[in-house]
């Protein structure tokens, strides 16, 4: 700074400049780089849905070349395919599936996942080791008992095997919810009691008001996860073509019309829309449950 | 909970630990019975119809030892155990680096993060169905988009579903595209590393790349460990995806999965759990497949106990603070 004096004064901002111009440019390099394959991998993920689209809406021939462009935008495709496949049956066994099990899954994980995160009782550690260890375990494993015994009952081929256990029973969402409620204060709770509360009014007066947040994402994975369930439905209803759901049809959908590129990627295409509109209008839900599963698991 | 309790006046104690007692077991009573009835009670039942010969309609026979010892005479099996083993080791390696690389990346991002963050995880949402159409659609030989975007570079596309070779990384593919979860759970990892420790490592003379390296990778580790052990996980149930690649590899889908189609192509995506269906309700093999869920029971245990005590780790951390 003290050469600057002698210097004459149009020096002056010269001096300093030159090394924050090089770290500038070296920054806008960095910044386009990091972006470019930022917004590559942003692409490669949408791709192939968007081929799915353009095929989707492609004439039956078309469908067959290689043309990745459609040359006329069939969207009567999305129509038709309601005549080719009983889909609005699948549709409302899907969505029977899915709704059902996720109001089961409320009325039976809430409770116990309040028991497992703000009550103390002995056993408590033991139980919530065990709703780890079933949340972990495949289905498959328990998959052969379990179909004797609703083959016995007489309801394989109805939805109830799927729904049922639900209102008992879901090891990730009571996972999930426990590990949500944790994050709320307990001197909220033992407030509460000081008040006078039972538990059971702590429950719903203080901690189901808090939980909403970590109560809309579990339902929110409860729901994805029955909906897009491929094992279940086609262990109870593989033989029952009239108690399908969307996943199990659209796997038969390509056997059946192997040769429409265009009609099956057209179901394919309507049966991931559910989820899109969900994350759109849950964004936030998703995320914090994502992030819950993992970081603080 | 101790100190609530014995703030209540003395005559109340003794009802309100009874109270207290009660409201534990109704709020757990649906959870007990759900686990005895759809965990306890098939687990059980599934170990001792493994040493049972049954086939859902005559009932089961006690055979011994013999679903076990036919199980290392069983070439099929075989095939299926090394299918699985190729999964655990690629998919997890994969997955978790893949994810961990696309993670690192979204963090460095100063504009567009949501939508590039909302481009990478909406993939993981779609039914593993759809999912796997999609990448059978898109990469099927002669004129599939992929072909054709190769092709242009003079590069034929490999046979992704009908090579023997080429199933498994096919199948891979699709599992990259929808590990979005195991991103979304890295990158708020990344993102909770605090940033006092980059400012230290950038006063030593740390570059970016060593930052990274020293500072981010040893700080989530937990979560790379987490991300590990779930992708095991996934791995050794790895089943719809190898379902519907294989039936529609083959030509030929059906819902039911006609026997002779799972595993398409030559029993390259015959996992475990596809051959264990494949025995337990294509051919009534009741027994059987009891044995091979028994093994595989067995495997997922050890792997949740390497989880679980990784948790207990990280809670006996957190329980220090108030409240617990």
């Amino acid at each position: 700074m003290t050469a600057t004096l002698t210097k004459p004064p149009v020096d002056v901002p010269a001096e300093p400049e030159q090394p924050r111009r090089k770290r500038d440019v070296a920054g806008i390099l960095n910044w386009v780089a990091t972006h470019a394959i930022g917004l590559a991998l942003g692409l490669m993920f949408a791709t192939p849905v968007v081929f799915v689209f353009l095929t989707a809406v492609m004439s039956d021939d078309q469908a067959f070349t290689s043309n990745l462009w459609p040359r006329e935008w069939h969207w009567g495709n999305f129509v038709e395919v309601f005549d080719k496949a009983p889909l609005f049956q699948y549709l409302i066994n899907s969505l029977t599936y899915s709704l059902l099990a996720t109001l089961g899954m409320l009325i039976s994980s809430i409770p116990a996942a309040y028991a497992l995160a703000k009550l103390k009782w002995r056993g408590r550690n033991v139980a919530f080791l065990l709703v780890i260890g079933a949340m972990m375990l495949p289905p498959q494993v328990v998959a052969v008992p379990l179909y004797d015994t609703w083959s016995s009952l007489g309801l394989t081929g109805t939805l109830v095997p799927l729904i049922a256990p639900y209102f008992l029973f879901d090891a990730f969402s009571i996972f999930l919810l426990r590990q949500f409620m944790l994050t709320i204060p307990q001197s909220y709770v033992d407030a509460a009691r000081v008040d006078g509360c039972s538990e059971f009014q702590a429950l719903v007066r203080i901690i189901i008001p808090m939980a909403k947040p970590g109560i809309a994402a579990t339902a929110l994975f409860c729901f994805l996860f029955t909906w897009n369930d491929y094992f279940g439905p086609l262990l109870y209803t593989g033989e029952v073509k009239d108690q399908w759901t969307l996943s199990l049809a659209l796997a038969t959908f390509k056997g059946m019309h192997i040769v429409q590129w265009n009609s099956s990627m057209a179901v394919t295409f309507l049966t991931m829309i559910p989820a899109v509109v969900l994350f759109v209008f849950a964004q936030k839900s998703f995320v914090k449950g994502i992030t819950f599963t993992g970081v603080k698991g | 909970m101790t100190a609530t309790l014995g703030a209540k006046p003395a005559p109340g104690r003794g009802r309100a630990r009874s109270r207290h007692r009660l409201a534990v077991l109704g709020f757990m009573a649906p959870a007990i019975i759900g686990f005895v009835l759809f965990f306890g009670y098939p687990l059980v039942t599934t170990v001792v119809l493994s040493f049972t010969k049954y086939d859902l309609i005559n009932p089961p026979e006690f055979n011994g030892l013999d679903n076990y010892t036919f199980m290392f005479k069983d070439p099929l099996l075989i095939k299926a155990i090394t299918n699985t083993l190729w999964f655990v080791v690629v998919l997890t390696i994969a997955r978790t680096v893949f994810a961990l690389g696309v993670a690192s990346v979204i963090a460095r991002l100063k504009s567009g993060v949501g939508l590039i963050r909302t481009l990478c995880y909406l993939p993981s949402l779609a039914p593993p169905v759809a999912a796997t159409l999609v990448f059978f659609m898109v990469m099927r030989p002669n004129g599939g988009p992929l072909d054709s975007v190769l092709g242009w570079f003079g590069v034929d596309a490999p046979l992704f579903f009908s090579d023997p070779a080429w199933a498994k990384p096919g199948i891979t593919a699709i599992m990259l595209w929808i590990s979005g979860d195991l991103m979304i759970i890295i990158l708020a990892a990344i993102l909770d590393v605090p940033q006092e420790q980059y400012e230290a490592a950038e006063l030593d003379g740390a570059g970016p790349i060593r930052r990274w390296w020293h500072v981010t990778l040893p700080t989530i580790s937990p979560v790379l460990l987490f991300g590990i052990v779930n992708s095991v996980i996934l791995a050794l149930q790895l089943f719809t995806q190898a379902v519907v690649a294989g039936s529609a590899g083959s030509g030929a889908a059906d819902a039911t999965g006609s026997t002779k189609y799972l595993g398409f192509p030559d029993n390259s995506t015959l996992t475990f759990p596809v051959y264990l269906y494949t025995q337990g309700f294509r051919y009534f093999d009741m027994g059987y497949a009891a044995a091979m869920a028994t093994v595989l029971f067995i495997i997922s245990f050890a792997v949740t106990i390497v989880l679980v005590q990784r948790m207990r780790k990280n809670s006996t951390a957190e329980e220090g603070g108030p409240g617990a």
